[in-house]
């Protein structure tokens, strides 16, 4: 099983754009905010984690295409159909690769955006906290759009209209935790939510990815 | 004779066409019963004035909204248990319904929530969550519009209904907790009528029916359409086959 | 290993293309299949490898026990030969990648990666793969493609060293391979000719006006 991991981790490595591209694009997404809202550090300020949880929505969102397609097109797929291993591993753990090359380093890197818009320094800790708990969600989600779209030749797009609904329960209790927490008020409720549809999400969300994968190699 | 032989396409087409002149024509008379003594016959409200007639429209709009997914959802779960196609193909067909009552139960909204609170649009949970509704709809029609294959497009859609009712439910808490809204609370429960009065309780009463059978009519049509899509083109690659 | 399929409807699409399909094939043996394009071998095939459901008819065997080679290689441009060939080991759960080296003589090229293979080695590292799975039914779709007569010799060994171990095979290709276990299937007979296809499409039914 973790081979799987592994290879997935290799190919993100070395075919360029696994890594990078998530973090240059929530990058450059901070970056456009101010030039959008002005340069009034108040607002900046204020804004920020919202931002923040918006942009790496948005950046999670930007490879999620590649997660299945690629083995898709070459017939790798068809044959990890028919390998010992589950289809449902096979989803968990490209979900989780999918986590390690966006999720994970997006959650580190929002600190350091976060300087950029004058994010309160009492915001970080939520912010990572509610990131580093929600962001699995979000590669979960996006691992079951992307096996409902494999077999379309663009699909892209789609996966942002199928997937984007289904992430806005992560957004708001994400953004609302780190919004309370800033304010000095109790986050416990946003947190537990946030972690509870990580939780949800890890459990059941493997089989409706594996079902839709079967629905579309047949 | 069970209920499943509906399920039987020739067999849902010969009941549907009977069904469907009926239910077409009460459903016509309970919306002009309905809202026209809802408009006209109903007094005005002490402190609303006569915008509080809109929900003649709003309230039956909006449980349609929530219960053609609701339907859609049952309809999936009979397809993927026992994969009767009429029931995928009444999914399919009444999605486009349900995003219209949709809308219909945003613009009323917003129309009665100009004069109400002074602004068309405000981010309260309710509004918000048939917006994330609407959005809902929308991706699960795009699916539908995308796949090829009629039985894997509602496989799959199947599964993305079953997997939004949990997201879209989980919306609905969300955004309670992300704002305490300006909505009133439920103005219509069976048990308690302190809510609403009377003489605006009996006409809202049969403009939902009124809406329930348009549901049930647009429903049936739109899957007799599905329906002959399907048998021609079937026809079709069987032509083409031999 | 002994495996047979009876009365097997298959369908590419929504549309059945092979019906009544039966045959079974013996351990050692290996069953050729013919047919003109289009008639159905990759249908068949898949649906012997449980990627595709069947119509109707029974599989007596399970999918677990078929090890699947499609048209596309299914390798990895940027990984190496010997990391593809180990990925599929360690999923497979056989972890030893040697025996499917030697098969194929791969022994040259495993550092490179796949992305600087010639087709025919591309195709050589794919069907080496059938080796590691260590499963006991192949189903292959047209191996020799773009393989040269050097190496369609040294594939067609691996499959007489496969029967000749106990397991059987299902192949669809053009050539002789020259196996000694050989027998040809025409799958000509089981084409799914219009009317009288049976087919679970409740929209074709006859009654439905």
């Amino acid at each position: 099983m973790i081979a799987l991991l592994q290879r997935d981790l290799k190919l993100a490595i070395r075919a360029g754009g696994g890594f990078g591209l998530g973090l240059a694009f929530f990058l450059i997404l901070v970056v456009l905010v101010p030039f959008g809202v002005g340069p009034n550090s108040d607002i900046l300020s204020r804004i920020a984690p919202g931002i923040l949880w918006v942009g790496a929505l948005l950046s999670c969102l930007l490879s999620l295409d590649r997660i299945f397609q690629l083995d898709y097109e070459d017939g790798t797929l068809d044959l990890l159909a028919t390998a010992p291993l589950p289809l449902e591993a096979a989803a968990t753990l490209k979900a989780l690769s999918h986590w390690l090359v966006t999720g994970l380093p997006l959650t580190l890197a929002a600190p350091l955006l976060g300087v950029l818009l004058n994010m309160p320094s009492e915001a970080t800790l939520w912010l990572v906290a509610s990131l580093a708990l929600g962001t699995p969600a979000l590669s979960m989600l996006g691992t079951f759009g992307a096996a409902l779209t494999v077999g379309l030749k663009r699909g892209g797009l789609l996966i942002s209209l199928l997937v984007l609904p289904l992430y806005m329960p992560t957004l708001i209790f994400g953004a609302e935790a780190v919004r309370r927490g800033t304010e000095g008020l109790p986050t416990g409720t946003a947190l537990a939510f946030l972690a509870a549809i990580t939780a949800g999400c890890a459990a059941l969300l493997p089989f409706a990815s594996a079902a839709a994968l079967r629905m579309n190699l047949r | 004779m069970s209920i499943w032989e509906y399920a039987n396409p020739t067999r849902f087409m010969q009941t549907s066409g009977k069904l469907l002149p009926l239910v077409s024509v009460l459903s016509f008379a309970c919306l002009i019963v309905g809202l026209v003594w809802g408009f006209f016959f109903t007094p005005d409200d002490y402190r609303q004035g006569s915008t509080v007639k809109i929900i003649y429209l709003h309230v039956p709009s909006a449980l349609m909204a929530i219960n053609a997914w609701m339907m859609m959802l049952v309809a999936s779960l009979i397809w993927l248990v026992r994969r009767h196609h009429v029931s995928a193909l009444a999914a399919k067909a009444a999605a486009p319904v349900g995003l219209a009552m949709t809308l219909i139960a945003l613009i009323t909204g917003a129309i009665w929530g100009e004069p109400m609170w002074g602004t068309y649009w405000a981010w309260d949970p309710r509004l918000t969550s048939f917006l994330i509704l609407f959005l809902f709809y929308l991706g699960y029609m795009a699916l539908w519009a995308a796949i090829e294959n009629p039985d894997t497009a509602a496989d799959l859609t199947s599964i993305l209904c079953l997997v939004g009712s949990v997201f879209a439910l989980l919306s609905r808490y969300a955004v309670n907790f992300w704002n305490q809204g300006l909505h009133q609370g439920a103005s219509l429960s069976l048990d308690k009528e302190e809510n609403v009065a009377d003489v605006f309780y009996f006409p809202l009463l049969v403009s939902i029916a009124g809406f329930v059978l348009l549901f049930l009519a647009l429903v049936l049509l739109r899957t007799r359409s599905e329906i002959r899509l399907r048998r021609a083109s079937a026809l079709i690659s069987r032509e083409r086959l031999s | 290993m002994n495996f047979s399929v009876e009365n097997l409807a298959c369908r590419r699409g929504d549309v059945t293309v092979l019906t009544g399909v039966t045959f079974s094939v013996a351990e050692g043996e290996a069953l050729v299949l013919r047919a003109p394009n289009g008639a159905g071998k990759t249908t068949l095939l898949r649906c012997l490898a449980g990627l595709t459901p069947p119509v109707s008819g029974a599989l007596h065997f399970s999918p677990e026990d078929v090890a699947y080679a499609a048209h596309a290689d299914g390798l990895k441009a940027q990984l190496s030969v010997e990391e593809n060939l180990q990925f599929w080991a360690d999923i497979f759960g056989t972890r030893d990648i040697a025996p499917a080296v030697d098969a194929f003589e791969l022994s040259s090229l495993l550092s490179r990666r796949a992305q600087d293979l010639s087709a025919g080695q591309k195709r050589r590292l794919s069907l080496s793969r059938m080796v590691l799975t260590g499963r006991a039914i192949w189903a292959l779709d047209e191996p020799t493609v773009s393989l040269d007569v050097e190496n369609v010799a040294r594939f067609s060994s691996a499959v007489t060293r496969h029967l000749a171990q106990g397991g059987s095979a299902v192949l669809a290709t053009h050539i002789d391979l020259g196996l000694p276990t050989a027998r040809t299937l025409d799958l000509s007979p089981f084409r799914a000719i219009s009317q009288d296809a049976p087919s679970d499409d409740p929209f074709l039914d006859g009654a439905f006006q």
